[in-house]
């Protein structure tokens, strides 16, 4: 959140002494305000100065990461209630529970197994919690020890006891996981320990009340990449705070909630558990801990992320051009559709898996679907004849033939005149094209 | 620490629709449903009113819906050549809180089904179930339009909720409604202007049809553009919310059709192992897509699979719980 030149400037000294390099301390200012120039120039500021300005300029959710490396998670620095506003940044991370009473390896293995991909994009689970519900320590240890050993991805440790907390931490502290949590009964020592190994530190209130006090107390003994839980657990009441934490946040910069938010689910029910979850995902938590760890439970609500983070603001579009699949010759098929990358995504996977080198010609419709580019002109007779000539197409293969998706099957007629290519109307969803190639070109 | 809860202050509320009538209303309903009515963004009980839970339909077909995915023979198999049969499977047993009936086989590509076929599809459901009902034309227009009053005509007195009314085609399905007063369907392409200038539209050649119309802002699967119907509809809302009267209505979705359209959906286990297991995961498409809606202010969402309906009923019934502060 940029500050403005006159904000920044009650802060300053007002001697327009020069040191900064700028003429006056309005003019020093202004140039911070634009980003040309840093506070540290000044060398008069004092400490208070510093510290409010840092605050204020300060983002009004700051960003928390758990793990490291290539496993880094980054939650929060979010600034929009309503992603049209602009866009949510940082996708919420899920999470996935393995309790120290389960087969811990099992469930480990069966994580780390866990990725997927669709329409040219890998999704993954990145986190994994590891929870004390045997109340022993070793036990708890043994389970951090053996998740560790089997996945590098970014940690969740969750007990309230410190002293189990900290015989887990000691094993994986320099993966930095985040400690789940400090609460009212222990959050010294729980603080003392995330913040000795430098971890992220989860604070849980019994309310929003007593969260927001919680955290206070945290900061003033030092520790500051911290994520909230308001203790709720039912559906109504967690999207209630997860609303609040969000709102009051970045519409009031209410500090104590300027932190990332974790949501835990706690239906039974696999099928309830992932709705719930998507709940959560939607209305702002910034990690969700689930149980429910079967791939086509998780392949929904990870589709769900990646829709919901996507920029508003810009269609993904891949380059207009024509692209081969496998290493086609002068007689293989040739399919048309958008530049839309999902669209274009969808399409080449069915194109591969029918197994018959292709071609696929992707028309620069803007970045938009087949209908919406079609309802809008920019799929049309024209656009598609003049795509075929200027990709070359008519030197690389010897047919006339051209797939057409069958959504615009009234298409054909204009475009085979436009262009002189014989028109084959394929089917209307992608996933009928492997069925489609084998009748047709096998 | 006393934290000072954020609670927006709006200036209007989405308008209420009552669907169906009862006996002594002049219809035959067993129960009318009202829907709408919101003085708040979904579920923030803590901000506003949420007077009406939103409601879930199960959609009939006056065909068999061969284009469906094989799994759905369990489920409709033993009554999808009846649909009074087929509407009443889908309340009794799999609790459908109303019935979508969709005139698929009036396409003229298809069944070709004539006005007179139509109307005893409607009448077979309607005596079959007490719920209030839906219809939908075959989606052709030039047919549909023939349709839509003489139907609208036989089940004068129910209050039903016919569609589609589009910016292009509005008027044959408006007149029809306006004349046995039904409720209408103004549908527009994932585009805020073109809803209100519909909605403006059928004002004009009704008042009173101006608080008989649902929006459906049309929308999309998982993964097939949903998030680009997900933010239209959290934009209406607002605008509702906000005391633009031409949004102020509330909103329908065709969530079964759509997801089960996605491959996701469809695509065999053995052809997709790296999906997991079929059924489910197209039980979990639709439901999350329900999810989505309903976390952006959609009041009825036009389901398919029974278990779908079911898992996104539990969550309704979790979401409107109180949670003022
Ligand atoms: C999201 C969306 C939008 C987004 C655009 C997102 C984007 N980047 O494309 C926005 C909001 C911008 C939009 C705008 C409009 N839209 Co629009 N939109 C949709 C929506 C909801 C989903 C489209 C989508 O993303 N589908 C997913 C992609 C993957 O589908 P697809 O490209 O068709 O690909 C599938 C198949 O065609 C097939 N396929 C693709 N290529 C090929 C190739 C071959 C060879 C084969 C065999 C198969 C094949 O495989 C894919 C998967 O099965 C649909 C309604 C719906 N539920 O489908 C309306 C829809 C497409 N839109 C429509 C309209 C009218 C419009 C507007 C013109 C409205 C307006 N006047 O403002 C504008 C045009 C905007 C512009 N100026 O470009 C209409 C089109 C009506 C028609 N039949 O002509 C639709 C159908 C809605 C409706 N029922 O009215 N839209
Ligand atoms: S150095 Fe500091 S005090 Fe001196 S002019 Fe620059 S801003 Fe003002």
């Amino acid at each position: 959140m940029g500050l403005t030149g006159l904000e920044i400037y009650k802060h300053l000294p007002k001697t327009n002494c020069k040191d900064c390099g700028s003429p006056t301390c309005l003019a020093f200012a202004m140039a911070l305000a634009s980003g040309k120039a840093s506070l540290d120039a000044c060398p008069h500021v004092t400490d208070e100065a510093k510290e409010a300005l840092d605050s204020a300029s300060a983002p009004p959710i700051k960003l928390v990461k758990v793990g490291v490396g290539d496993n880094v998670v980054e939650l929060g620095e979010e600034t929009e209630i309503f992603r049209h506003d602009k866009r949510f940044f940082h996708p919420t991370g899920v999470a996935v529970l393995i309790s120290d009473t389960d087969d811990v390896a099992a469930k480990a293995e069966a994580f780390e197994a866990l990725e997927f991909h669709r329409v040219g994009m890998d999704y993954k689970t990145d986190l994994v919690a590891v929870k004390c519900d045997s109340g022993d320590a070793a036990k708890f240890k043994a389970a951090v020890e053996t998740v560790a050993g089997k996945t590098a991805k970014a940690m969740i440790l969750i007990a309230d006891d410190p002293a189990v907390m900290e015989a887990g931490l000691g094993v994986v502290a320099d993966r930095k996981p985040l400690v789940c949590a400090a609460t009212a009964d222990n959050f010294e020592k729980m603080t003392e320990l995330a913040k000795g190994k430098e971890c992220p530190l989860v604070v849980r209130g019994k309310d929003l009340h007593e969260t927001a006090e919680l955290v206070e107390k945290v900061v003033a003994l030092g520790h500051k990449d911290l994520v909230l839980d308001s203790g709720a657990r039912e559906t109504s009441k967690v999207l209630a705070d997860l609303t609040q934490f969000r709102r009051l946040a970045v519409r009031k910069k209410f500090r104590p909630f300027g932190y990332p938010a974790i949501a835990f689910t706690s239906k039974e029910d696999p099928r309830e558990e992932v709705i719930q979850a998507g709940v959560y995902m939607s209305k702002y938590a910034d990690v969700v801990v689930m149980k429910a760890a079967e791939k086509q439970q998780l392949l929904p609500l990870l589709s769900w992320r990646q829709n919901l983070y996507t920029d508003p603001q810009k269609p993904i579009a891949v380059e207009a051009k024509l692209y081969d699949i496998g290493t086609p010759g002068e007689e293989s098929p040739v399919y048309v559709t958008t530049n839309f990358s999902l669209t274009y995504f969808i399409v080449e996977g069915e194109v591969e898996s029918s197994r018959i080198p292709s071609r696929i010609l992707s028309v620069d419709t803007g970045g938009v679907s087949v209908l919406t580019a079609y309802a809008d002109n920019k799929f049309s007779a024209e656009t598609i004849a003049e795509a075929i000539k200027k990709s070359g197409l008519e030197e690389k293969v010897k047919h006339r033939k051209l797939v057409l998706p069958g959504h615009v099957a009234v298409l054909k007629g204009a475009l085979e005149e436009e262009s002189g290519w014989d028109v084959i109307v394929g089917p209307r969803e992608a996933s009928g094209i492997t069925k489609f190639s084998k009748d047709n070109f096998a | 620490m006393a934290v000072e809860i954020l609670k927006e202050k709006y200036r209007s509320k989405v308008g209420e629709v009552v669907l169906g009538a009862t006996k002594d209303q002049g219809g035959t309903r067993s129960h009318t449903i009202t829907v709408g009515g919101e003085s708040a963004l979904p579920y923030l009980h803590f901000e506003g009113e949420i007077p009406n839970r939103p409601v879930l339909a199960l959609e009939v077909w006056d065909m068999v819906p061969e284009e469906w995915d094989p799994l759905f023979e369990k489920y409709y198999g033993d009554v999808w050549n009846d649909p009074g049969a087929w509407a009443r499977k889908c309340v009794e047993e799999y609790g459908a809180d109303l019935i979508q009936i969709r005139l698929k086989g009036a396409d003229p590509d298809l069944k070709d089904a004539s006005v007179e076929d139509c109307i005893a599809s409607v009448k077979k459901v309607l005596e079959a179930v007490g719920v209030p009902l839906i219809v939908v034309g075959c989606g052709k227009a030039e047919k549909d339009n023939l349709l839509y009053a003489p139907i609208a005509e036989a089940a004068a007195g129910e209050n039903l909720l016919i569609g589609v009314a589009e910016l292009e085609n509005y008027k044959a399905v408006t007149s029809a409604c306006m004349a046995n007063q039904h409720n209408i369907i103004a549908q527009s392409p994932i585009d805020i202007n073109i809803c209100k200038q519909l909605n403006i539209l059928i004002a004009e050649m009704s008042t009173a049809m101006a608080s008989r119309i649902i929006i459906d802002p049309t929308i999309a699967a998982l993964g097939y553009g949903i998030e680009y119907s997900y933010s239209i509809m959290e934009r209406a809302r607002n605008g509702a919310l906000q005391g633009d009267k031409m949004l102020a209505m509330p909103m329908i979705g065709n969530v079964g059709l759509e997801s089960w359209r996605a491959k996701e959906a469809n695509a065999s286990s053995e052809d997709e192992p790296g999906w997991g297991e079929q059924e489910e995961r197209g039980v979990l498409w639709e439901a999350t897509t329900a999810m989505a809606y309903l976390q952006s202010g959609i009041d009825i969402m036009v389901m398919r699979h029974p278990d779908a309906l079911k898992a996104i009923k539990a969550n309704i019934d979790d979401l409107i719980k109180d949670n003022s502060y």
